[in-house]
């Protein structure tokens, strides 16, 4: 094992209760300490982050009694990126009698994370699938549904049998207002106090847990402290360190990488998800990159031309001319592979320079078998919003001429490091839905990210986190006027006047722009030891020339959207700077971490189970000392470890 | 393509505001329109004056974010779509593009074309919503949804919150809005229980702070998500029922 390599780190215990698997969650729920329903509103809670993953808690929590308190900074609690999600969410129902289980879920989700992720998570997410689906359709997500009133199921990415639930293109839209009008009812109740438009600028600890945040009302500018007996963090991905990803234009990484540099460790940040299915980029002034659901390619098949200088029209391409590479070289999984598996495929297709598109940066994804077989109208009611939203953005019918597509940055595994109850290495501070690490490994499954949003938020933290605040009955919480607050208060404003105060010559854009074209090009869809090695020199240079040349107008006491996007950048560069040197200590290839220096001879990924079976969980250590990496060894009891294989 | 685009600035909420004019340059017709805004901000940025303060987030016409006037329409020339997903070909070379905020006495101006739409939030806590506490849920197929309710649920239940409605209304009334919600929740079983309930809850509460609704027919004109307003005849009518059925209240016969 090489989990010690740089020197210092230790191992981390991730607190899963003992026993077989299908019993830990159960063991669990009862093991754990519990608040009486009448002390719960003696408790005041903080949730960061209104999607899926935070509506949900606040909702529960709401729900169960504590005091909650609920940030966005977006207007309006209806609006985080969990309503992007289009294709679907799994559970392990069966309703369609193919075979499926809770196992099954399990099994497909610890190999299609290319087996880094935690069995025993993994396997609860699984458990709790089931009720996920019980509990929306109660709260009224309109799930598509079969004649006789039951509900309908389609097949995704990475499984063999059908357990994707549906409502339309637009799942995650479904989802996340079920967990908004739950939370909305809480606050009508006057259960939870929604605090939107307001940003969370910075965690406050004292005597080594969590005490509360410091605020800024993104209208008024005015800094707030609020203090609790537990925070969570709910506040999603850092794909945007890509600059051009398929995340919402505000997403960011300033809350969990706040809560780091207050001691929080974080877990494999190298690991992100390049999604294959989404519309190439057209120009230099893209702002961000489109996904078309992977469901996609239930009904498309994936293809380019066989010879690389074919510049023919592809309705004027031959059968015999085109290669289907996909069903070419995974049989038994076809146009239905794992995204990374697919994204990776289709680099090497442009790589071959049989790109297609007028920058040769795209593959087809073609309808015309299907329309073919089964009737527009069916192609229409199962895909009528993706092909509108691809045809206004590229101007082309997909109807007619089959779609472009290229992979691009979609979702981060990696997140700060939880243990089994979704607490961080902060006491106090939790962590749920797609901020945290824990259950999708290296590579995450389709249908699975609404699935853990959900999980966490209604089932998993409702449940854990009485444990922690069992142990403060009575107490209460410290005060805003303690040192701690008014410490942390004063380094953000600081931090802010610094931002106005450079007065360089460019926008924020410019450097996060530029940030993004080192990233993607030397810690994207592969990487290697040279080009991660330049990529940290260029990071901290791109780092020193942004606090010199930075240009924000205006002030701190308004409106300021430069301003907002100068901090969530700032953490940016520096978060960049982990990925890249977490990309540098995994000598192996992982689901979407792909060393070039460790593939198989056809091309796929090579793990290393006997030295990299861990999770990498990194302590910052100051600003000018290097990060210490820590382990979380990775047990397989249930999933035999094996090349995985799609063919 | 080159634009003159007229811009509404204001500085803060309540304050004066007034049309600047701007000269856009070399913009591609494949840009979306926040695309060829962020051109102008850099500009300004670079120039020294502070960029146009604008709402967007998802720019996938899904969030509801988003959304400014546009030559006097909501979102924009092209139907059914949110103005993140307009694209630069919808104009031509050297058009002269006027840009507000939302227009609506509901909805103030916090700063250029960013408007407060509080009030939506409001009225969803009044009552947009099924009582299902969490934990408490039967098998999901106990409930049998037949398609088309199913399918008609849906088509309210796209709604994206972005109050073009109300922007695109003479009346500035939320009807669509509030009625969408109704029809999404109203027309499912699970919905049955407070039906009447949520729909008087919701509409005064709507009506607190929104004009009255006089079938104009703006709304679903301008709605990117093409909602229809079949659904305000249809909160209508429960409205008037639910006077009737609350009455009875003794909540054995939804």
């Amino acid at each position: 094992m090489t989990m010690n390599t740089e020197g210092n780190g230790t191992m981390l215990d991730p607190k899963v209760p003992e026993g077989p698997i299908q019993d830990k969650w159960t063991k669990r729920k009862f093991d754990v300490k519990l608040v009486n329903p009448a002390n719960r509103r003696k408790y005041d809670l903080i949730v960061v982050g209104t999607g899926l993953a935070g509506a949900g808690a606040a909702a529960a929590l709401g729900e169960l009694g504590y005091n909650v308190k609920a940030f966005t900074y977006n207007d309006s609690s209806r609006r985080a990126h969990s309503i992007a999600a289009q294709g679907g969410i799994n559970a392990a129902k069966n309703y369609p009698n193919d075979n499926d289980s809770v196992f099954r879920l399990f099994y497909d989700t610890v190999k299609g994370g290319d087996y880094r992720s935690r069995e025993a998570n993994v396997y609860r997410l699984a458990e709790v699938s089931n009720s996920i689906i019980d509990q929306t359709v109660a709260q009224g997500a309109p799930y598509a549904r079969e004649y006789g009133g039951l509900l309908d199921n389609r097949s995704f990415g990475g499984a063999q049998v059908s357990r994707t639930f549906y409502a339309r293109g637009q799942t995650g839209q479904q989802l996340l207002l079920t967990a908004y009008q739950a939370l909305a009812r809480q606050v009508g109740l006057g259960n939870v106090e929604l605090f939107t438009r307001t940003e969370m600028l910075e965690l406050v600890t004292k005597d080594g847990r969590a005490v509360g945040i410091v605020t800024r009302d993104l209208v008024t500018g005015e800094i707030t402290s609020h203090s609790a007996h537990a925070v969570v963090l709910a506040t999603g991905g850092y794909s945007n360190v890509y600059f051009l990803s398929t995340n919402a234009m505000n997403c960011n990484g300033t809350a969990a990488w706040r809560a780091y540099r207050k001691g929080a460790f974080f877990a494999n940040p190298s690991f992100t998800q390049i999604h294959p299915t989404c519309i190439p980029a057209s120009d230099e002034h893209q702002s961000k990159l489109t996904l078309m659901s992977e469901s996609l390619r239930n009904d498309g098949r994936i293809w380019v031309p066989k010879r690389a200088d074919d510049t023919r029209a592809p309705n004027e391409i031959p059968e015999d001319d085109r290669d289907y590479y996909l069903e070419r070289q995974y049989p038994a999984f076809g146009n239905l592979v794992p995204r990374d598996v697919a994204s990776r495929a289709a680099m090497r297709m442009i790589e071959q320079g049989r790109g297609v598109g007028p920058l040769k940066n795209g593959v087809y994804l073609d309808f015309t078998d299907s329309i073919n077989r089964l009737g527009r109208q069916t192609i229409e009611d199962r895909y009528g919003n993706l092909f509108e939203m691809y045809e206004r953005i590229t101007d082309e019918d997909p109807y007619v001429m089959p779609m472009r597509i290229y992979p691009a940055p979609h979702y981060t595994m990696g997140g700060l490091w939880v243990d089994y109850n979704l607490e961080t290495t902060i006491p106090g501070l939790f962590s749920s839905g797609e901020a945290n690490f824990s259950d999708h490994g290296a590579n995450r499954l389709g249908a699975s990210a609404l699935m853990q949003g959900v999980a966490d938020g209604y089932f998993v933290l409702p449940a854990t986190i009485s444990g922690y605040l069992a142990n403060w009955l009575n107490e209460p919480p410290v005060p805003t006027d303690d040192e701690a607050f008014t410490a942390a208060e004063q380094e953000v404003r600081d931090r802010l006047n610094r931002f106005l105060s450079i007065d360089g010559t460019h926008s924020v854009d410019y450097f996060h722009r530029r940030l993004g074209k080192i990233m993607i090009d030397e810690c994207g869809m592969s990487r290697d030891r040279k080009g991660l090695e330049k990529a940290l020199e260029q990071i901290s240079a791109l780092r020193a020339e942004f606090w010199k040349d930075l240009k924000v107008l205006g002030t701190d006491e308004s409106l300021n959207q430069s301003l907002e996007r100068a901090g969530r950048v700032a953490d940016f560069l520096e978060l960049a700077e982990l990925m890249v040197r977490d990309a540098l200590d995994r000598e192996e290839s992982c689901g979407g971490h792909f060393r070039l220096e460790h593939q198989t001879e056809d091309g796929e990924a090579r793990r290393d189970d006997e030295n990299y079976a861990f999770v990498s969980a990194w302590q910052w250590t100051g600003e000018d000392s290097p990060p210490i990496r820590h382990a979380e060894p990775l047990e397989f009891e249930y999933v035999a470890l094996t090349q995985r294989s799609y063919k | 393509m080159n634009l003159t685009l007229r811009v509404w600035r204001q500085p803060r909420r309540g304050s004066e505001g007034a049309f600047k004019t701007y000269e856009v340059k070399d913009v591609s017709p494949d840009a979306s329109f926040f695309e060829m805004l962020d051109q102008l901000n850099e500009r300004l940025n670079d120039q020294g004056e502070e960029p146009v303060a604008f709402d967007s987030d998802c720019r996938e016409g899904i969030c509801g974010t988003c959304g400014v006037m546009i030559n006097g329409s909501p979102h924009g020339p092209q139907s059914g779509t949110a103005t993140c997903q307009l694209h630069m070909r919808k104009f031509n070379d050297g058009d002269t593009i006027t840009v507000e905020p939302w227009r609506a006495l509901a909805f103030p101006v916090l700063k250029d074309l960013i408007v407060d739409r509080s009030p939506f939030d409001e009225i969803i806590q009044a009552g947009g919503y099924i009582s299902a506490n969490i934990g408490a849920a039967q098998d999901a197929n106990a409930t049998l949804v037949p398609k088309p309710a199913a399918e008609s649920s849906m088509d309210a239940a796209a709604c994206i919150g972005c109050a073009a409605c109300v922007a695109a209304c003479p009346n500035s009334a939320a009807n669509l809005f509030t009625a969408a919600k109704i029809a999404h929740l109203g027309l499912l079983p699970q919905g049955q229980p407070e039906r009447y309930l949520r729909t008087v809850a919701m509409v005064e509460t709507m009506e607190s702070y929104f004009g009255s609704c006089t079938n104009f027919g703006e709304c679903e004109t301008a709605c990117p998500k093409s909602i229809s307003i079949d659904v305000i005849a249809w909160m209508n009518r429960d409205y008037v029922a639910a006077q009737w059925k609350n009455l009875r209240k003794q909540g054995q016969q939804a």
